[in-house]
């Protein structure tokens, strides 16, 4: 009798390097200063590829693989080295130039052409980005595929037998449940997990896990960018630093502010 | 079928409404798309509806939903925010406004009018949503405007608010989402304008059974929405259990009407829900008072609050952060200086 076909499951996770999120980032003439600046992995990717080393856990059986992507220049490989230390299983760095601007809409088109490649199951990602705070890449993605989205996740459920993936997303005001068929993609609010630490043994086994480097051209994909920046500057700065000695006086300040 | 259903429940005015906006860019053609929950318009819509009215030329509203018994008030409600024209469309499908039924409809309802701009709020369900309108209509969306400077120029914050960036978008289409905390809401006027439920037949939503809705958990509360509240009422890790929490914080927002609020922290540890948030990875306020209370002001935080008019902060750590920004700051013990406030508040009021 002819073996059943393998019932695997593929994860992709997208994750990007930005600025550490402790950084109290410096505007100059030229926009935000990113020389010498600490960077890492995105703080809501760290959170994917958390969950997507979890539900492998769970599930051992029923997950082939975890692949991770960063489109960035050379440093990117950086951050997905990280992720393949936390237990991702191979990585995929599209490298582009040290200057140049690569939209969500970019990087939504160079995902779809690398989900064409790679046929996952299930595409995780963060919910946004902390330098640019688009908070697009995801339901892009999921318009460009015509797959079910489930944004801001506080909770996954996948069933990997029944191909079904049931998700608690953060709303305004509460939660909402929805139940999606695979393939999906789901992005991670904070809530989903804590993240791990990478031991030093996986640090050093994750340097031998295979990265593969491809160009952007490779992917067939338009990156020309649609926006034109015309200036980045720092916002006003507040009056601050006024402080009082006592309750009377916060009273009295209230007053004048007219909210009593 | 529902063009027969939607043609005659609905009264349409035959005059079309006044539009305050300038007639001068006669290119725009925008369009806003009205959120609704529970049958009743968000505030966020009317801030978009503003925004949207910024750009100079013809504003659409367009209300989406069940049907045209949920949409009733809805409606009403969109008719006097000074739109020139409103758009209604409404099917079983479009229930709950999941992204993926409703994403085609704002697309389409976009490719069929003409529409050069789509404007809507940049609140959880905007954000859900006008990406997948991006990726079906292959534009750069913008994120969270603040400002426009004209029909193709927006600004909006980056890093966590710490730099506010312009750009100048060469897309056909403009979709973005609008910071409610920097726009005026649309204020009621006295003209109506006219319901067209007929251009919205017909548009979207295919069959689809790619997500289903399951369940919804919402928070209960009588107070003030917190993304619209004039006032609010913060706690951060400093008040140091939910006990506290509800013994400090809730007595000082009861006195001030005020909303309540919670730093990351706050949530994490259980005080707090985690839809009173405020912070990059929450809602971003700018209500008229913001009271901290036990918050440092970590970088995340400060990007919820900073446009407040007027920050207070209570904290016993002299060399917090938030006391860099805080209008009135007062270095105190919150659990003797929350009760005296709120005493003195009471007393005040009388």
């Amino acid at each position: 009798m002819r073996p059943t076909a393998p019932n695997w499951l593929k994860l992709l996770v997208p994750v990007k390097r930005t600025v550490d999120y402790a950084v109290k980032i410096r505007v100059g003439p030229k926009g935000v200063e990113t020389k010498g600046r600490h960077d890492g992995l995105n703080p809501f990717d760290e959170i994917a590829v958390e969950e997507a080393v979890r539900l492998r856990e769970k599930a051992k059986e029923a997950i082939e693989k975890i692949t991770v992507v960063s489109i960035g220049p050379a440093k990117a490989s950086e951050v997905l080295r990280t992720a393949l230390a936390m237990g991702a299983d191979d990585a995929i760095h599209v490298e582009t130039k040290e200057d140049d601007v690569v939209e969500p809409l970019a990087v939504a088109r160079a995902l779809k052409a690398l989900v064409g490649q790679e046929s996952p199951d299930l595409v995780i990602m963060g919910k946004q980005a902390i330098d640019d705070d688009s908070s697009q890449v995801g339901g892009m993605l999921a318009g460009m595929l015509g797959w079910p989205q489930a944004n801001f996740a506080s909770e996954v459920d996948l069933d990997t037998a029944a191909k079904t993936v049931t998700v608690s997303r953060e709303i305004d005001g509460g939660l909402e449940t929805l139940k999606m068929s695979l393939p999906a993609i789901i992005t991670t609010d904070l809530r989903l997990n804590q993240p791990r630490y990478a031991s030093l043994p996986n640090i050093m086994k994750a340097k031998k896990k295979p990265l593969k480097k491809m160009k952007p051209e490779e992917l067939q994909a338009d990156f020309t960018p649609r926006l034109e920046q015309v200036d980045v500057k720092a916002p006003p700065p507040r009056k601050g630093g006024a402080k009082v000695e006592s309750v009377d006086e916060v009273v009295a300040k209230l007053k004048e502010a007219g909210v009593l | 079928m529902f063009a027969s259903l939607s043609r005659t429940a609905i009264p349409r005015t035959s005059t079309r409404c006044f539009s305050a906006s300038a007639r001068s860019s006669a290119e725009v053609n925008a369009a806003v798309f009205l959120e609704d929950k529970a049958g009743e318009l968000v505030p966020a819509a009317a801030n978009a509806v503003t925004a949207a009215k910024k750009l100079g030329g013809k504003v659409t509203g367009i209300l989406i939903g069940k049907d045209e018994a949920s949409l009733e008030k809805a409606i009403a409600m969109s008719r006097k925010l000074g739109l020139d024209n409103l758009l209604v469309r409404h099917a079983a499908a479009l229930e709950h406004a999941l992204a993926e039924p409703t994403a085609p409809v704002l697309a389409e309802l976009i490719k069929k009018n003409g529409f050069t701009h789509l404007a809507g709020p940049h609140s959880a369900l905007g954000k859900n949503i006008f990406p997948r309108v991006a990726g079906l209509l292959d534009v750069q969306q913008i994120s969270d405007v603040m400002s426009i400077q004209d029909a193709d120029t927006f600004t909006r914050p980056v890093y966590a608010g710490n730099a506010i960036s312009t750009v100048r978008s060469k897309d056909a289409i403009k979709l973005f989402t609008a910071r409610a905390s920097t726009w005026e809401p649309a204020q009621p006027t006295e003209s109506e304008c006219s319901v067209d439920v007929a251009a919205a037949e017909n548009v979207g939503p295919g069959a689809s059974t790619l997500a289903a809705w399951i369940s919804e958990e919402l928070v209960k509360s009588e107070r003030p929405d917190l993304s619209s509240a004039p006032t609010v009422v913060s706690g951060g890790r400093g008040v140091k259990s939910k006990e506290s929490f509800d013994s400090t914080i809730i007595p000082l927002a009861d006195v001030l009407g005020a909303a309540i609020g919670a730093s990351r922290a706050a949530v994490d540890s259980g005080y707090a829900d985690n839809s009173l948030q405020v912070g990059q990875t929450g809602k971003v306020i700018a209500p008229a008072l913001y009271i901290a209370v036990g918050i440092s002001g970590a970088i995340q935080h400060l990007a919820g609050m900073k446009d407040s008019k007027t920050i207070v902060a209570i904290n016993k750590d002299a060399d917090a952060p938030i006391f860099q920004v805080a209008d009135v700051g007062l270095v105190a013990d919150l659990f003797e200086a929350v009760p005296e406030l709120v005493k003195k508040i009471e007393a005040a009021k009388k």
